[in-house]
């Protein structure tokens, strides 16, 4: 501007003021931290967590062997779920309607059917391992790699009911995860403004790399968080393939050590030390990636609350 | 014609955009009912007309953001769209008019910058992944057109840490970088506070003088009279009158022009 009106104050003190008290918050506070202490001293206190013989028994080879068959089975299901989601996704948003429509039909059905009955119905039929087969392009390497992976860790069970059984497993959860994803990614594409398609074509940039350069890595940030959730929720439910019936899972392990020593409870817990553990593992990732896919936003950090919490004061 | 200006005439006398009988419609609303005109290259024509009378539609039928219905649009001689061989018209392949997209650049009345791209990124985005050029070449050439827009300290800022001109000017930029042969502006101005429309106005008219040929939409009165050589009043659908930018804002012809700048000056 053209003009200064009047000199700016000469002294900009900063502001000292007394914060705002709540003494609610630290009612509330001190109640739940209370609660959790009666609560600690129940899980120390109480014979029946069997502390020792939980220890001992969580981590037995069979139950390690266990826990990564249920990793190895979130990490490849997720990943042929999200491929297939996003290609599903595209069909879905494609002008052709035969392929839009057949996108709609794929998500109707593996979200209809509950996760527990498509997994018994692939590990019963036998015949749709071979029919699948040619479906998805990477399910032979997939196999021969999970077949050496397997039989390395197993004991006493034939190798190739094993191969059909985890297959079974890894479909049934693959392909309904897929139904889920390309919602999930469909609701991401249709977030972007669609100035940013038109700029980018625009700018001569042919429809595949927009999607992969400008509009995909966009939706990401809408992405990210709800397949976090899908990624926690699969590795609960890698639980599920017992019904295949693939037994060398985590959950089913445990349990077999519970039923075997008739000390079930302390197993129990185990198995929620173990998924609790996974999941935290899993959450970190997830952070990692919500940061990365955030760039170029603003948002403001879980331990900026903390700070405002023990600051007192402003909201 | 403004006298502060000495355009640096390319090819004299050929014609960048020639528009015959275009029309429009979407679903049963005709939306340009035959537009014809002539914007000569290194030439600016400021396009001006109340809203909804298909100046956006125009603008992106130039570059094939829309396809038009009737009538021929010829941009730097050839057909946009389609190619002709005898009386036969032959849709061009999706590759085909993404090439010529790349000649053209068009700056938006949103901006429509990448959000998770810093300034230079979107500057170079294109010039890397359509044309192909090599990353240093076109981070020295990014780099110089974020000084030529006055933006050389915001090289590696994201756009939401941008004002609205500051955007704008980026999205002149990251046109400029393809080195178009047309610039189309859609607003450019009308989506910023008042005292940053001077900033970007100021870069679109160091551009005319260069010698950018340019379609500008656009209600900055005092722009289209000084930086343009022909000034288009559109209304319904139509080219309603068109002339000498001063010419056409101080003695209107037509009743519907009059009436336009008597609300808007
Ligand atoms: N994709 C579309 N589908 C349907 N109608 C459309 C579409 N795009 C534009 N229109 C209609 O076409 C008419 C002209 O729109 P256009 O955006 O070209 O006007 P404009 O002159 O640019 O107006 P403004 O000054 O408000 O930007 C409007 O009535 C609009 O509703
Ligand atoms: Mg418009």
């Amino acid at each position: 501007m053209s003009t200064t009106t009047e000199a700016p104050s000469e002294q900009a003190s900063p502001i000292k003021a007394v914060p705002v008290r709540h003494p609610g918050r630290w009612v509330a506070t001190a109640i739940v931290l209370l609660l959790l202490a009666m609560f600690v001293h129940m899980l120390v206190t109480n014979g029946a967590f069997q502390w020792r013989f939980m220890r001992e028994n969580a981590l037995s080879s069979p139950v390690l062997a266990g826990a990564r068959t249920s990793l190895v089975l979130t990490i490849l299901s997720m990943i042929i779920g999200i491929s297939l989601g996003i290609v599903v996704a595209v069909m879905r948003l494609s002008p052709n309607p035969i392929l839009s429509t057949t996108a709609w039909l794929y998500t109707w059905f593996f979200r209809a059917i509950p996760r527990v009955v498509l997994l018994v119905l692939f590990g019963n039929l036998g015949i749709l391992y071979t029919r699948f087969e040619f479906g998805l392009p990477f399910d032979r390497q997939l196999g021969n790699l999970l077949g050496i992976d397997i039989n390395g860790r197993l004991f006493g069970v034939d190798s190739r009911t094993l191969l059909t059984g985890f297959m079974a497993g890894l479909l049934g959860l693959a392909l309904s995860e897929a139904a889920y994803m390309a919602e999930i990614v469909r609701g991401g594409i249709s977030s972007i403004d669609p100035g940013q398609h038109e700029a980018a074509q625009a700018l001569g940039m042919s429809r595949p790399l927009t999607m992969r350069r400008v509009i995909l890595p966009q939706a990401m940030r809408v992405i990210v968080p709800p397949t976090g959730n899908e990624t926690i929720a699969m590795l609960k439910d890698t639980s599920l393939v017992a019904f295949v019936p693939v037994t060398n899972e985590l959950f089913f392990q445990l349990q077999a050590v519970g039923n075997r020593t008739f000390r079930p409870f302390p197993m129990l817990v185990a198995a929620c030390l173990w998924y609790l553990a996974m999941t935290s593992v899993l959450m970190v990732g997830q952070y990692f990636l919500e940061k990365r896919y955030s760039r170029g936003t603003r948002t403001a950090t879980s331990a900026r609350r903390w700070l405002i919490f023990f600051g007192g004061g402003n909201r | 014609m403004s006298s502060a200006l000495t355009p640096t005439p390319p090819a004299p006398d050929s014609i960048m955009v020639r528009s015959e009988g275009v029309h429009k419609a979407f679903g049963r609303v005709e939306v340009l009912k035959g537009i014809d005109l002539e914007v000569r290259s290194g030439h600016v024509m400021c396009l001006l007309g109340p809203s909804g009378s298909g100046k956006s539609t125009f603008l992106r039928c130039i570059n094939h953001l829309e396809q038009i219905d009737a009538g021929r649009l010829y941009v730097d001689g050839e057909l946009v769209g389609y190619r002709q061989k005898g009386d036969k018209l032959y849709e061009l392949k999706e590759s085909e008019v993404a090439r010529k997209r790349a000649e053209i650049g068009m700056v938006f009345q949103r901006f429509n910058l990448f959000p998770h791209m810093t300034a230079l990124e979107n500057v170079v985005e294109a010039p890397c992944k359509v044309k192909r050029k090599s990353k240093a070449a076109a981070a020295e050439r990014g780099r110089t057109l974020l000084e030529r827009v006055g933006l050389g300290d915001k090289i590696d800022a994201y756009p939401s840490q941008l004002s609205g001109g500051q955007q704008q000017r980026v999205a002149i930029a990251r046109a400029l970088a393809m080195d178009p042969k047309l610039m189309l502006f859609d607003e450019p101005t009308s989506a910023l506070d008042p005292e940053l429309v001077g900033d970007v106005l100021d870069v679109m008219r160091d551009l005319a003088k260069s010698g950018m040929t340019m379609v500008v939409v656009t209600h900055e009165m005092g722009f289209a009279r000084e930086v343009g050589d022909t000034l288009v009043f559109m209304d319904g659908g139509v080219v309603v009158e068109s002339g000498e930018p001063r010419e056409v804002l101080t003695n209107p012809q037509h009743e519907r022009t009059k009436a336009f700048l008597s609300k808007v000056l």
